[in-house]
């Protein structure tokens, strides 16, 4: 029973951070079974780490429990071990609530001496509560008096220092008479009264408790312990309490907290530390100040709560109808989607709209309620959070990188949450962009790119293109992939935004944006321009790496379809240095993929001709010539490569494979003709070997004219079968195979 | 020129000011400042009530007053400032409860129609927030506008650029009495001491210098800025051959105001008061947006 308690807590202390946004069924505070599992896999590192931890503090656990007799520390290495790995679990973590128990009472019943038992109180840290119980087993042990004065003494300061964290105080409330009993003890008696002044309610105010004060201050002189306490009971009855008192200014008590403040505070800190939203959730405050250099810098997403001073405003005007339904529900009683529906009339958006980004609910609310002043709200948050915490942007913040790093996390899952880019990032990007490294939060940073918004703002060259590609051609092979998965990302986006524009102005004319759809269409190219020339020029400095030109297709494999795909009238090839290089690229997946393109701009620029040709409606727009032009001399090259052998004199192409036969000649390549088609081509080979293998087992010459005819196709059908299905959908449609049996007579289709 | 009365505004004078530039406060009313006042003070009672270990024994009181500044305006579109006073009065001891300034800080808006123009009406504009007292205070106080009406608060600093606007503007205002010297501290950078360089100028000749160089009364343009700063350094370099164009310009101060890159200013005349809170304004502005 123990053991699973215990192992559970930590895991209850994170799992209500760490909720996938978009996930709705995990979004309860209470519900644990959604959202453990990806809690888990999240945190499985951290596990992993406290799982060791877990052990031995159960083990020291029960050997507390089990111990038996005085037991000296010197000889006991048993002992010391457990009480090392009590020590610094509770400082680092602090303790499950069940650990006090056990520990209270050892520590409490003199089985050790007194150093192993102080160190034992010291380290009592909770990691969350400390259970009532517990304490009020300890209190009968202080009873028992078998423990040293200094131990109990030591006690009463852990209690006090403590008693905010002590889960209920009833049953504590009913030991008053006990801790009044020890008052009579000098050294304690600060303390109890402290204690006491914590205590006390008015049932608790007794004349003979008076009397007894008032004894021990003509004993001991006026204290201010003593003071406090009669002062106290003089608020509760002061008809009772005659004597005067000063009135003091200063503290009564001394400070007791001493030897666990600063592991109270590592602990929080600690506990706190995996989201910059759970502190807040937990304590409904900010954090510790120590932990940051200026007050209203703390990268903290603030607490969902109701404004205060709406409700004050609505306590004096609505007094008389607060039976009404116009009253508004409390943001953070919203915990439910079921909630959310049924009390959306009545919503008010939190005191701090930046909490809404950690809170999936408001997030749906937000979509909902097309308000100037909510974006607003957010846009001058976010704007002033991302720049003054910007780590490469303000020189001091370098320290805080994870905690930047975190928040653009935020940042990122919110848009994707609401489908749309929010322009304080985008702002913000162009701002920070010129100063980046390239480095600092790089996958963070990229994945913002790709949310910045279609507009018609016409600046992005100089505010985005410009200062990435110069980090683009002085970065890694890694980085330059990295900018062209979210450049991909950045025009899906696009492409989307223009999709659900195009549905929703069909429907109205509310569409108050300014954006014409020729400045959409021309962002758009600029878009595909920037990439093509990049994709050039890196492929160039990266030998054509294969992992490279895999990145660049992606992309292409968005641009080819955007006509059928996303309806918008723009198709644009890609240029001379990526096309030539995929085509022949030494693997296969490039060249597979080549052929998907290639099959995707045929189906589109077809599409686009008939319904040029139909006329049904006049097009605005025409995909220009140059577009159809550029395709057949690609496919041309294409298929006279692979297909035809004859892409040494078909390739029409300026930059393209045209080469005189003389000069071939020199090359003294034998059979240079065929060297590119399916069976030669340096990325097909392997396919082709392995085809005579089983076609030709025990055949070793590896005889590759021998696939033709008959072969041929029965190549073309092992081929499809090993995946190439790019290469299937290519040759199915822009390849004319006039007779099935020869493959020299197959022409191309241009269009 | 200006329509403030000298007096009303007076205690604004010779103290420092740490800047902040501050979003538009969401649904900020004028007619309620007694409200803000009362609320204000629970929040700080409650604040300094927070900590681990239970808070005992009383504490003196703090007295919290907003109230409005009318006379800080550059133009009737400009929201009237905001002034937030915390006091405490002592009245344990002595009967005579004499209340003890603790802590000021005052929002405004000079001039502000950048960023009060395209504003919808939930939103107020004070963009310049002006605080001198315990940091403490500016938290507490700070983190409650900023719960309450949603805003945030950034540290403004001045940059060298701005400061030497403010040399040249400030050169040229015309003073009435006999005025202190105009002085400029330079640091110089990438050193392991620190070493500042402190280049004082009559206000006279400053001023001569300035008018060679302003053509046009009453508009000033980057270059003659530039000039006249320029001309300040070849003859610090004729005299000390220290090239402090190559240094960083940190305080500068003259008889009207002083200010400090640190984002720190200090009001010495009050004709003038509005005439700098509009450059101040200004420099909040371009930091929110």
């Amino acid at each position: 029973m123990q053991r699973r308690q215990i192992s559970k807590s930590p895991e209850q202390s994170v799992q209500v951070h760490h909720k996938s946004q978009t996930d709705l069924s995990a979004w309860r505070k209470g519900g644990r079974t959604d959202s453990e599992k990806s809690v888990q896999n999240h945190q499985s590192h951290h596990d992993q780490e406290n799982e060791s931890n877990q052990d031995s503090l159960e083990q020291a656990l029960s050997y507390f429990e089990k111990v038996q007799g005085y037991v000296s520390l010197k000889k006991n290495s048993v002992l010391q071990k457990h009480l090392t790995a009590v020590e610094s679990i509770a400082l680092q973590r602090g303790l499950p609530p069940e650990g006090f128990d056990v520990l209270l009472k050892v520590a409490l019943s003199g089985k050790f001496a007194d150093t192993v038992n102080t160190r034992l109180l010291k380290s009592l840290i909770p990691a969350s509560v400390v259970p009532e119980s517990a304490v009020v087993s300890a209190v009968s042990w202080l009873c028992a008096s078998k423990c040293s004065s200094n131990v109990q003494l030591l006690f009463v300061r852990w209690l006090i220092t403590m008693f905010d964290f002590i889960d209920h105080k009833e049953q504590l409330r009913a030991l008053y008479g006990f801790f009044f009993f020890f008052l009579q003890e000098e050294k304690m008696c600060p303390y109890v009264c402290h204690l006491l002044y914590l205590l006390t309610r008015k049932e608790n105010v007794k004349p003979f408790r008076i009397r007894r004060l008032l004894d021990l201050q003509a004993k001991m002189g006026m204290q201010s312990h003593l003071q406090a306490l009669l002062s106290l009971y003089k608020t509760f009855c002061p008809e009772l309490v005659t004597i005067t008192l000063p009135r003091k200014t200063k503290t009564y008590f001394k400070n007791s907290e001493g030897p666990w403040k600063a592991a109270i505070n590592t602990v929080r800190q600690r506990n706190q530390g995996n989201s910059p939203v759970s502190q807040l959730l937990f304590l409904g405050t900010a954090q510790p100040q120590s932990r940051k250099r200026k007050w209203n810098s703390q990268l903290v997403i603030p607490a969902c709560s109701t404004n205060q001073d709406n409700l004050e405003e609505d306590r004096a005007e609505n007094r008389v109808d607060l039976y009404s339904m116009n009253k508004s529900f409390p943001v953070e009683q919203l915990q439910t989607f079921s909630q959310l529906l049924q009390y959306i009339h009545h919503l008010e958006f939190p005191s701090q709209m930046g909490s809404v980004l950690t809170n999936p609910l408001l997030l749906h609310y937000m979509n909902c309620v097309k308000d100037e002043s909510i974006y607003l709200r957010l846009y001058y948050w976010m704007g002033q959070t991302l720049q003054e915490e910007c780590t490469w942007c303000v020189a001091e913040n370098n320290r805080h990188e994870e905690e930047f790093k975190d928040f653009l996390e935020t940042v990122y899952k919110t848009e994707c949450f609401l489908q749309e880019g929010f322009s304080s990032c985008e702002e913000f990007l162009y701002k920070s962009l010129p100063l980046w490294d390239g480095f600092c939060c790089q996958s963070q940073i990229l994945r913002l790119v790709s949310w910045i918004p279609l507009s018609s703002f016409t600046e992005m060259k100089s505010h985005l293109y410009d200062p990435l590609a110069q980090l683009f051609f002085t970065s890694s092979l890694y980085f330059k992939c990295s900018v062209l998965e979210s450049l991909k990302g950045l025009l899906q986006n696009w492409l989307h935004w223009h999709v659900v524009h195009l549905d929703s102005e069909s429907d109205s004319e509310l569409c108050s944006l300014n954006t014409t759809l020729s400045e959409q269409v021309n962002m758009v190219a600029e878009l595909i321009h920037f990439v093509g020339w990049i994709s050039t020029a890196a492929l160039r400095l990266e030998n054509n790496h294969g992992f490279l030109l895999y990145f660049i297709l992606d992309f292409y494999e968005t641009v080819c379809d955007m006509y059928l795909g996303y309806n918008l009238p723009l198709l644009i090839m890609p240029p001379a240095g990526v096309f030539y290089p995929a085509l022949l690229s030494m693997d296969s997946v490039s060249l597979n993929q080549l052929c998907y393109i290639m099959y995707r701009y045929r189906a589109n620029l077809v599409a686009a001709k008939e319904n040029e040709q139909s006329k049904k409606k006049i097009l605005q727009f025409k995909f220009s010539s140059q577009t159809y032009k550029e395709y057949n001399q690609y496919i041309t090259a294409m298929v006279g490569c692979l297909w035809t052998s004859s892409a040494f004199q078909n390739d029409i192409h300026p930059q393209g494979l045209r080469m005189d036969d003389e000069l071939l000649k020199k090359t003294t390549v034998q059979e240079f003709k065929t060297s590119f088609n399916i069976v030669n081509h340096p990325a097909m080979m392997g396919y082709a070997a392995l085809f005579l293998q089983q076609a030709w087992p025990g055949d070793t010459t590896f005889n590759f004219s021998l696939i033709k005819g008959r072969k041929w196709n029965w190549y073309l059908e092992y081929l499809y079968t090993q995946g190439l299905k790019g290469l299937k959908v290519f040759i199915e449609s822009s390849i004319n195979r006039v007779s099935q049996s020869s493959h020299s007579k197959a022409g191309n289709v241009q269009v | 020129k200006e329509n403030t009365d000298p007096q009303r505004t007076a205690f604004l004078l010779r103290k420092k000011w740490t800047l902040y530039s501050v979003t538009p406060l969401y649904r900020f009313s004028e007619g309620r400042l007694k409200d803000y006042s009362r609320m204000l003070s629970a929040f700080i009672a409650a604040e300094r009530q927070k900590g681990l270990a239970v808070e005992v024994g009383v504490e003196p009181d703090i007295k919290v007053a907003v109230s409005s500044l009318p006379d800080l305006k550059g133009s009737e579109k400009d929201q009237a400032a905001i002034l937030v006073q915390l006091s405490t009065r002592s009245s344990a001891y002595t009967k005579n409860s004499e209340e003890k300034l603790l802590w000021s800080g005052w929002f405004c808006c000079v001039a502000g129609d950048d960023l009060s123009e395209n504003l919808p009406e939930d939103f107020t504009c004070l963009p310049l927030f002006l605080v001198n007292g315990a940091e403490c205070y500016t938290s507490t106080v700070g983190s409650w506008f900023q719960k309450t009406f949603d805003c945030c608060f950034r540290r403004l600093a001045i940059s060298p650029l701005n400061l030497s606007w403010m040399a040249a503007m400030w050169t040229g205002c015309k003073v009435d009495k006999a005025a202190s010297a105009m002085e400029l501290v330079f640091s110089v950078p990438r050193l392991s001491q620190p070493l500042d360089i402190s280049y004082a100028i009559h206000p006279e000749d400053a001023k001569a210098l300035w008018d060679t160089v302003q053509k046009t009364p009453g508009e000033i343009t980057q270059e003659e800025v530039d000039v006249f700063m320029d001309c300040l350094y070849s003859h610090f370099h004729r005299h000390f051959k220290i090239h402090l164009s190559a240094t960083k310009l940190v305080k500068v101060s003259t008889a009207i105001a002083s200010a400090h890159c640190d984002g720190i200013i200090k009001f010495l005349r009050s004709q003038y008061l509005t005439g700098v809170l509009m450059l101040l304004t200004e420099l909040a502005i371009s930091q929110i947006q």
